[in-house]
């Protein structure tokens, strides 16, 4: 009985995954590009690096990166504290 | 509709995390499935992206009058790679520790054993 | 995890260096070339892992030391955030060094050019700081979870012995 709830409920979920992806715009062209074009655009300029995408990460949106390496540095404080007792 | 087939592989691998979440009960396999999922999360978001045609966004010796794929969804698909990277690596030794406590990784199992 | 054979030790040995090195150019040339910190930290790291099962567990221990890698990484982290804190005479993260003639500020030529290592401002030390942590951290990663195997296999046998 579970189980034919799973199977629903998981064939209606999919379901939605493809109906949302034949109505999704076509595959090629981005409907909004104005602040990526502004990237492209000014990039080089405002940062110096030819490299536009770590101009992103590390400049534009340099907050994000701090919360990343804040959670993988988190992380791995969490592994060492797991395994202590194995290490010692 | 053609035009749409990574929309598709994208599906494909949400659902077959999805199908792996909800119907099995190994931790490595659910790992596996959690992985899959945020594989299909990171090729939709590179896939939004997209520009017909374009190259990479790097100005380095690159073939001109070019247009450039957009970089934002790059990079934001950087933080959530390595994010990935550091939450399976959490799921695998908490994985160890449960086998190490309770001697099996199968979820129903390991409440019966020791509470 | 045992040691391996000749072959595979001998190979690991040739290999290693030219990996962390290939490493470490990704992780410098981050502003020039598609790369960067996380993408070379990574690549340093499967050096790492590559040690380890060709050499076995307690043999890797004796040249990579868990406490070092720590050291590492909090050195990496911190850099990270002092960095970002220089900047804050305008705002935090603000790229002060960017166009300023001095360390990494050679103005760039826009539009397509060859690449300029001396370019970018405070990115390449971000991308440094950022290369420090990540490889340190997956091979802390990497470290304790092949004790952690080693450990749970010994337990294991131990009580098949019983």
């Amino acid at each position: 009985m579970k189980k034919i709830i799973f199977v629903i409920a998981f064939i209606v979920f999919f379901s939605f995954l493809v109906v949302s992806a034949v109505n999704m715009r076509p595959f090629g062209n981005p409907t909004f590009s104005e602040m990526d074009d502004y990237f492209i655009k000014n990039a080089q300029s405002e940062t110096g690096a030819n490299n536009v995408v770590t101009s992103i990460v590390f400049d534009y949106r340099g907050f994000d990166t701090l919360g990343e390496a804040t959670v993988l540095f988190t992380t791995i404080v969490g592994i060492v504290a797991l395994f202590r007792r194995i290490t010692k | 509709m053609i035009g749409n087939f990574p929309y598709f592989a994208v599906i494909l691998l949400i659902g077959c995390g999805i199908y792996i979440l909800m119907f099995q009960k190994n931790l490595i396999k659910l790992a596996i499935g959690i992985n899959l999922i945020e594989n299909g999360i990171n090729l939709f978001l590179i896939t939004l992206g997209y520009r017909k045609g374009a190259i990479a966004p790097i100005y380095t010796q690159a073939p001109s009058g070019q247009a450039m794929v957009l970089p934002t969804p790059q990079a934001l698909t950087l933080t959530s790679i390595v994010i990935g990277v550091a939450t399976s690596a959490l799921i695998l030794s908490m994985a160890m520790m449960i086998y190490k406590h309770y001697g099996t990784i199968e979820v129903n199992e390991v409440r019966r054993l020791r509470g | 995890m045992r040691e391996m054979s000749k072959i595979i030790r001998n190979v690991t040995n040739l290999v290693y260096g030219f990996i962390i090195i290939f490493g470490f150019y990704i992780i410098v040339h981050g502003h020039l070339t598609p790369g960067g910190g996380f993408q070379g930290g990574a690549v340093v790291a499967s050096a790492f892992a590559a040690m380890l099962i060709s050499y076995g567990q307690l043999n890797t221990k004796k040249f990579l030391n868990i406490n070092i890698f720590s050291l590492l990484e909090s050195c990496g982290l911190t850099m990270f955030i002092g960095v970002a804190f220089l900047g804050l005479g305008t705002t935090f993260f603000y790229n002060f060094l960017a166009n300023s003639g001095s360390w990494f500020g050679n103005i760039v030529i826009p539009g397509i050019n060859a690449g300029d290592m001396n370019t970018a401002g405070v990115l390449p030390l971000m991308n440094i700081a950022v290369g420090l942590e990540v490889f340190s951290g997956l091979g802390i990663i990497v470290l304790l979870m092949a004790d952690g195997a080693e450990y749970t296999k010994k337990k294991e046998k131990a009580e098949n012995d019983r």
